[in-house]
C-alpha cells in the first residue's frame, strides 16, 4: 500500500501525548462527534481519515480549542495534553495554542514579509530576547519547514508571493517557530499539486522526530504514506484506530474496509 | 433510457440558424442593455445639467467689480477722523473726495454730488479704508491705490444682472449712475476681477452682498470636522471592532445591529434636535459653537462609520484570523495585528465618506443656531475656534439663498461650488487612501 518509500525512522513512540476520553461535540443541535476515545502518541504521525463531514476536522480543532471561536460549538468529555485537561477552566486557549500549533487546509500566510510571518509567533510569545535571537529562531523554523534554501535571499519579500507549496511550508515553519509540542494539520495538501504535496509529506515525516503530528487527510494514500497510526471516522464516530499498516491491510471493521476499498465515502 | 427513445430520429437543426427561443432570449438581452443605457444616460444628463447650472450661476460669484482710485491720506486727516463721533462717516467723505478727483483726472464730467457718487460704492467702503489705514499706518502721507468694492447694483450691471429698466424702481441707483459706470469702465477706474474676499471673507449684512465671503464659515466647518473626526472615528471603529470580533451573537447584539442600521436612515434634523436637547439644554454648551455642531454631526456620522467599518472587517478572510489564533495570538492580538490593518482602507474610506456627508449637512445646524449672520471675525484662539459662535459652509449657503437680494442668490451658487470642491477633494483623498493601502502586496 505504500506508494513512495519514506525513510523509516527509529523513533520511540510509546508516550501518550494527547488522550481523549468520551469527547462529544455539538454544533447547536447537531451532534458532530459522538463519544470519541483516542490516545495520540508522541513523536508519531497520526492520520484522521474518513468521508467528508465525518467530524475528523472538527475533532482536530478540539485539540487546540480552535472551536472556541465558533459560538454554537459545544465540547464535552476530557481531552488531556500530557495529563492536563485542556478544557479546564483555568486553561487559557492562547497558551494552549502556543503548545499545539496548527496548519490549515488553505495556505494562509499573513500579508507580510516571509520573515515577519515566522517571527510573529515568537514575538508575541516573547521567545526572543533580541534581534539576533529572533533571526536565529526564524532561520531554524524555516529550515525545519524545509523552505530555508528557497527563501533565504528574500526574507523580506511578501509571503503571499510564494507558490502554493512554498506558502504551505512557510505556514508549517510559522507553526513550528513557537516551539509547539503537537502539530495539527488540517488537510495541509489538499490545495497543493503532487510535487508540492510530496515535499510537504517528506517534511511531515521529518517533523515526526520532534513533534507529535496529527494530520487530517482526504487522501488514503497520503495517510498510508506519512502516518504510523490511523483513525477512521464515520458519521461522527471513531470507527477504528490502530497502526496504519494494520488499518490498511487488515481492517477489523467492515465500514473501514468499505471506505478504504472505495465503496463508501 | 428506453430503446424507443434511443431510436426516435433526432430533429435536425443547424448551428448557423438561430431558433425562435434563442432569438427571443437575445432580444430580451438587447432590450435590457438598452434600458440600462437609458438609465445611465438619464443620470448623466441630470449630472450634466446640475454641473452646467452650478458653474454658469456660481462662477460669477468669484469675480467682483472694484473701483480703483488713487488717494493720499494725511496724518492730520486720519487723526481728525478718529476723533470724530462717526468715524467711518469721515472716511467715507475721504473716499468721496478721492473719487471726485479720480473722475476729474480721467476727464469725466458729472453733476452728481459726493453723496450720490458714493452710492456706486459698497457701503462698507469707509470701514474698509479705515481698517486698511489702521493696519498700515506707514502708508500715510504717500500716494496709495485703493480698490473699493462697487455696490452690488454696479456689480450686477457689469455682470448683466441689473439693467437700466430694472433700476427704474430702485431708490439707490438710477440710470445716470450706469452711464457714469460705463465711462469709468472705459477709463479703467471700474473693473471686474477675481475676488479673494469671497473665499476668505466673512459674511456681510443684508445690504452689502458685495462684501460677503465664505471664509469664516469654512473655518467653522473645519473645526466641526475636527470634532467629528476626533469623536466619530475612535468611537465608531472601537464599537465596530467590538461588535464584529468580540461581542457574542445573541438577541441583544442583534438588536444593536438593527438599530445601528436604522440610525443611518434617521433624518438628520432628528439628530439636530437631539443635539439641541442634549448638548445645549442639558450640557449647557454654548449655542452656535462648532463644538456643538461637531458633536451633533458625530451622532449622525457614527452609523455610517460603524457600518462601513464592520463591512470591511467582515471582508477580511477568516483564514487570517485562524492563522493568528493558530500560532497562539490572543483574539485582541489577532484583531489589532492582522485584521485591522487589512480592514484599514475600508475604514478610512468609510470615515471620509461619513465626514463628507457631515460637511454637507445643514438641517441639524439650523436647530443648534449655526445659521444666520453670526461671525464677523476669525477666531483668535484655538478654543475660540471650537467655542465661539460660527456658521458652516452649507448653513452659510442656505442663509444666502434665503436673503432677498439677487446678489446673494449668486453668492449661494458660488458657495456651492466651494462646497463641492471640498467634497470632491475628500472623495479623491478617499480613493487615494484606498489605492495606497489596498493589499500592500
Amino acid at each position: 500500500m505504500k506508494d513512495t518509500t519514506v525513510t523509516e525512522r527509529a523513533v520511540q513512540m510509546d508516550d501518550i501525548k494527547i488522550s481523549a476520553r468520551g469527547v462529544q461535540v455539538y454544533y447547536g443541535d447537531n451532534h458532530a462527534i459522538k463519544d470519541v476515545n483516542v490516545d495520540i502518541a508522541d513523536k508519531t504521525v497520526t492520520a484522521f481519515i474518513g468521508p467528508s463531514g465525518c467530524g475528523k476536522s472538527t475533532f482536530l480543532r478540539c485539540l487546540n480549542r480552535m472551536n472556541d471561536t465558533i459560538d454554537v460549538c459545544r465540547v464535552e468529555g476530557d481531552i488531556l495534553l500530557d495529563g492536563e485537561d485542556i478544557y479546564d477552566r483555568r486553561v487559557d486557549p492562547v497558551q494552549l495554542r502556543a503548545k499545539v500549533g496548527m496548519v490549515f487546509q488553505k495556505p494562509n500566510p499573513f500579508p507580510k514579509s516571509i520573515y515577519d510571518n515566522v517571527a510573529y509567533g515568537p514575538r508575541i510569545h516573547g521567545l526572543a530576547r533580541n534581534k539576533a535571537d529572533l533571526d536565529e529562531i526564524v532561520e531554524k523554523a524555516l529550515r525545519r519547514g524545509a523552505i530555508w534554501d528557497e527563501v533565504k535571499d528574500r526574507l523580506h519579500a511578501p509571503g503571499t508571493g510564494l507558490s502554493g507549496g512554498q506558502q504551505q511550508r512557510l505556514c508549517i515553519a510559522r507553526a513550528v517557530a513557537t516551539e509547539p509540542e503537537v502539530l495539527l494539520m488540517d488537510e495541509p495538501c489538499s490545495a497543493l499539486d503532487p510535487i508540492a504535496t510530496a515535499q510537504v509529506e517528506e517534511l511531515i515525516d521529518e517533523l515526526r522526530t520532534r513533534y507529535s503530528v496529527v494530520i487530517v487527510t482526504h487522501s488514503m494514500q497520503q495517510a498510508a504514506r506519512v502516518s504510523q497510526r490511523t483513525a477512521f471516522f464515520h458519521l461522527g464516530n471513531l470507527v477504528e484506530y490502530g497502526d496504519t499498516d494494520q488499518i490498511f491491510t487488515n481492517p477489523e471493521d467492515s465500514r473501514t474496509e468499505a471506505y478504504i476499498s472505495g465503496r463508501i465515502g | 433510457m428506453t430503446d424507443t427513445d434511443a431510436n426516435t430520429p433526432r430533429r435536425k437543426s443547424s448551428l448557423l440558424e438561430l431558433d425562435a427561443r434563442t432569438r427571443k432570449r437575445n432580444a430580451a438581452e438587447t432590450r435590457f442593455k438598452v434600458y440600462g443605457l437609458i438609465a445611465v444616460g438619464i443620470g448623466l444628463a441630470f449630472l450634466l445639467a446640475l454641473m452646467v447650472a452650478i458653474i454658469s450661476n456660481g462662477t460669477r460669484a468669484f469675480t467682483q467689480t472694484f473701483i480703483t482710485v488713487e488717494m493720499t491720506l494725511t496724518a492730520e486727516e486720519i487723526e481728525a477722523a478718529e476723533a470724530s463721533v462717526l468715524k467711518t462717516g469721515k472716511y467715507k467723505e475721504m473716499v468721496g473726495t478721492a473719487i471726485e478727483t479720480a473722475l476729474g483726472r480721467a476727464g469725466i464730467d458729472t453733476d452728481m454730488d459726493q453723496k450720490t457718487l458714493l452710492l456706486m460704492l459698497s457701503s462698507s467702503a469707509g470701514a474698509d479704508l479705515r481698517d486698511y489705514v489702521l493696519a498700515n499706518p506707514e502708508m500715510l502721507d504717500q500716494p496709495l491705490t485703493f480698490d473699493f468694492l462697487a455696490s452690488s447694483r454696479v456689480d450686477g450691471y457689469l455682470k448683466g444682472r441689473v439693467t437700466r429698466e430694472s433700476l427704474s424702481e430702485d431708490k439707490n441707483l438710477d440710470a445716470a449712475h450706469l452711464d457714469l459706470v460705463d465711462q469709468m469702465r472705459d477709463a479703467g477706474i471700474v473693473e471686474r476681477r477675481f475676488n479673494w474676499r469671497f473665499i476668505t471673507g466673512a459674511d456681510a449684512s443684508e445690504s452689502r452682498p458685495e462684501a460677503a465671503g465664505m471664509g469664516l464659515s469654512m473655518i467653522g466647518s473645519l473645526f466641526m470636522m475636527l470634532v467629528v473626526l476626533a469623536c466619530a472615528l475612535p468611537i465608531g471603529v472601537a464599537a465596530s471592532i467590538y461588535l464584529e470580533e468580540f461581542a457574542p451573537k445573541n438577541r441583544f447584539t442583534d438588536l444593536i445591529e438593527v438599530n445601528i442600521s436604522n440610525l443611518a436612515a434617521v433624518p438628520s434634523i432628528v439628530f439636530g434636535i437631539l443635539g439641541l436637547a442634549v448638548f445645549i439644554q442639558v450640557a449647557h454648551l454654548p449655542q452656535s459653537a462648532p463644538l456643538v455642531g461637531g458633536l451633533t454631526l458625530t451622532l449622525m456620522t457614527l452609523p455610517t462609520i460603524v457600518i462601513s467599518t464592520r463591512a470591511s472587517l467582515k471582508a477580511v478572510p477568516p483564514s487570517i484570523r485562524d492563522a493568528a489564533l493558530g500560532v497562539g495570538a490572543s483574539k485582541m492580538q489577532a484583531t489589532f495585528h492582522h485584521v485591522l490593518p487589512l480592514a484599514m482602507p475600508g475604514i478610512l474610506t468609510g470615515t471620509i465618506i461619513g465626514l463628507a456627508q457631515a460637511l454637507g449637512e445643514t438641517a441639524p445646524l439650523l436647530l443648534i443656531g449655526m445659521v444666520g449672520f453670526i461671525a464677523t471675525n476669525a477666531p483668535e484662539t484655538l478654543a475660540d475656534g471650537f467655542l465661539a459662535p460660527n456658521s458652516a459652509m452649507p448653513a452659510q449657503i442656505y442663509e444666502w439663498a434665503k436673503r432677498a437680494d439677487p446678489a446673494y442668490y449668486e453668492r449661494a451658487w458660488g458657495g456651492i461650488i466651494i462646497l463641492l470642491v471640498f467634497l470632491l477633494a475628500m472623495n479623491f483623498v478617499a480613493i487615494l487612501l484606498r489605492r495606497r493601502f489596498e493589499r500592500r502586496w
